[in-house]
């Protein structure tokens, strides 16, 4: 018998809309995301997947309806707070401090009393960072950047982690390796939204998946469910 | 690095110049010369160094500011300008107080850094984009010289202090502690200004190199991307701002206590352009090489001034735009990369 606390998502959005110019990038979109849950939004380009994340961190704020967050109504929150709050963004295209050393990077990402669960160090191992804290990061290969914007978001020891395109530009064996991090950060019981184009990746993590077009929730399901209907196919999978 | 052994390994860090143990080597050197220099300059020569050195801590704050921060600021001169009048008006007034410089100097920082900071809260925290800015400080530099420049005659006074027009504030007294007066050919203001500079200096570079300075890096290469990792930048800058402030309305004190005058071209738009000059030719991106442009352009400046005062403007704007020209990251900062190439090419 799960308590009302326990019943309510760890993130629930709610008639979310945002309009740029006269197009609804998201359209009165609901979503509802449980505690631990490791999911893809997958969809067509503009289908407002990277809106909804600039509008879950604070980027940008919505025209209506309202996001709570561990029942906590945090559509007005900034997103230096929302952070705070537990909620952090890897961006879509890589964004780390070039000009500085990997570990001064961190340094600046930890903060100064965070960084207490060594799940960042676990990560750092995994993707290959550890050994190149006193590298200029801008020297890092490409998926090195996007591990270590990655782990840079991980430092904020987030609760709800957003993840835009991170194997963007990877090859097969680099994509495979982020899926399998994903899989095991999820493990530790972190909660990730991944929007990604990518369905090798999204079939690698094989979890619940969320379509989206037009700015609203189109279907939502299992991987198995989704790749079987008929409709997805249709918009997004290029069947005919 | 913690423990006491800290501080020495964090300002030797990597935001600055100079790391190895030569360069602490020289700097002690240097250091102690400056301090033993009373024992065998003249009068004339301390009087002018202190001149130079003054400008040290207002340099010094944009080059926080600038070269760290990201914010490239005019407004250095309106905040020494402000501080040396209000310096002015407390000690002037309470001149027959035991203790009043050291209450002026006190209102005159405090005064500085509180206007930076409602200044600085409209800035940052309405989000103002980051090329306007230059022009806002510009402004209000500008602003400050034209309403300070018509407060001419009796009607303009504070207490009993005119507060003097174009012609300025005269009869400043400089500072005094007990017995000891920091007058403009005094040891001790020399020395006041030794001791302002280099621990301006030494104190900068433990901030940049601390976990602080590294995130004010952090929001100059990519304001959202620090603000996304829970930072609030717009704090952080008016932090900056006002301590470049206060830095700069220390200079101001020094000056007036030096000079014993004040007038509103400290605040026009010569006196505005020159810090950025001076942070601009010696390289933003480090203390150090501020702190020796600042020094050595003033000394120019001055040099030139002998000859002519239009010389040092027209020299001081041809020296700026050669520097943009051919150093962008600032003569100081070129010449120690080219210095450190040259060492790794020899066998």
């Amino acid at each position: 018998m799960s308590s009302p606390v326990e019943r309510e998502p760890l993130l629930r959005v709610e008639g979310l809309t945002k309009a740029f110019g006269g197009i609804r990038a998201v359209d009165e979109l609901n979503l509802a995301v449980a505690a631990g849950e490791l999911r893809c939004l997958i969809g067509p380009n503009g289908a407002g997947k990277s809106t909804l994340f600039s509008l879950l961190s604070g980027i940008h704020q919505p025209d209506a309806g309202r996001i709570v967050f561990k029942g906590e109504d945090i559509t007005e929150l900034s997103p230096f707070r929302r952070v705070r709050k537990g909620i952090c963004l890897k961006f879509q295209t890589t964004r780390i401090y070039r000009g500085l050393m990997v570990g001064e990077n961190l340094t600046i990402a930890r903060g100064k009393v965070r960084g207490t669960n060594g799940r960042l160090e676990w990560a750092l191992g995994v993707l290959g960072l550890a050994g190149e804290t006193a590298r200029p990061a801008g020297e890092l290969s490409h998926s090195h950047q996007q591990w270590l914007e990655i782990c840079l978001a991980l430092a904020t020891e987030p609760e709800l982690l957003l993840l835009d395109e991170p194997t963007a530009g990877m090859t097969p064996e680099e994509t495979a390796l982020t899926a399998d991090f994903v899989i095991k950060l999820s493990g530790q019981g972190v909660t990730i939204l991944v929007v990604e184009h990518d369905m090798a990746f999204v079939r690698h993590i094989a979890r619940g998946v969320t379509v989206l077009h037009y700015g609203r929730v189109f279907a939502d399901g299992t991987l198995e469910e989704i790749e079987a209907n008929h409709e997805v196919r249709r918009i997004y999978l290029g069947e005919q | 690095m913690r423990g006491p052994l800290g501080i020495f390994s964090r300002v030797g860090g990597r935001q600055d110049l100079g790391r190895g143990a030569a360069f602490w080597v020289a700097f002690a050197i240097v250091a102690l010369g400056l301090v033993a220099f009373p024992l065998f300059g003249s009068a004339f020569y301390l009087s002018n160094l202190a001149n130079f050195f003054v400008y040290v801590p207002m340099g010094l704050g944009l080059c926080l500011l600038w070269g760290y921060g990201g914010i490239l600021s005019f407004g250095q001169a309106s905040f020494f300008g402000i501080s040396g009048y209000v310096y002015g008006i407390v000690a002037q007034n309470l001149s027959l107080t035991p203790g009043a410089s050291l209450l002026g100097v006190a209102a005159a920082i405090l005064a500085t850094v509180i206007v930076a900071a409602l200044f600085g809260y409209f800035v940052f925290y309405g989000q103002v984009s980051a090329w306007i800015i230059p022009l806002l400080t510009l402004v209000l530099s500008l602003i400050l010289e034209t309403f300070m420049a018509q407060t001419a005659g009796y009607q303009w006074r504070i207490g009993h202090v005119l507060l003097g027009g174009y012609n300025g504030m005269t009869g400043i007294p400089s500072i005094q502690v007990g017995p000891l007066e920091f007058g403009g050919a005094s040891i001790a203001l020399y020395l006041l200004t030794v001791i302002a500079m280099l621990l301006g200096y030494l104190g900068l570079r433990l901030l940049v190199n601390s976990h602080f300075g590294y995130v004010v890096v952090g929001v100059r290469d990519d304001v959202e991307r620090t603000r996304m990792l829970g930072y609030n930048v717009a704090r952080m800058q008016v932090t900056v701002f006002a301590l470049a402030a206060g830095l700069a309305g220390l200079s101001g004190v020094l000056y007036v206590s030096w000079g014993n005058y004040i007038n509103p071209s400290s605040m026009g738009l010569y006196a505005a352009t020159l810090p950025v000059i001076w942070t601009a030719v010696g390289g933003r991106s480090s203390l150090i090489a501020v702190t020796l442009s600042t020094v050595a352009l003033k000394w120019l400046a001055d040099s030139l001034a002998v000859r002519g005062g239009e010389y040092a403007f027209l020299i001081m704007g041809a020296l700026l735009l050669a520097t943009m020209l051919f150093f962008p990251a600032g003569i100081v900062v070129s010449l120690n990369r080219l210095w450190r190439r040259a060492r790794r090419q020899a066998p």
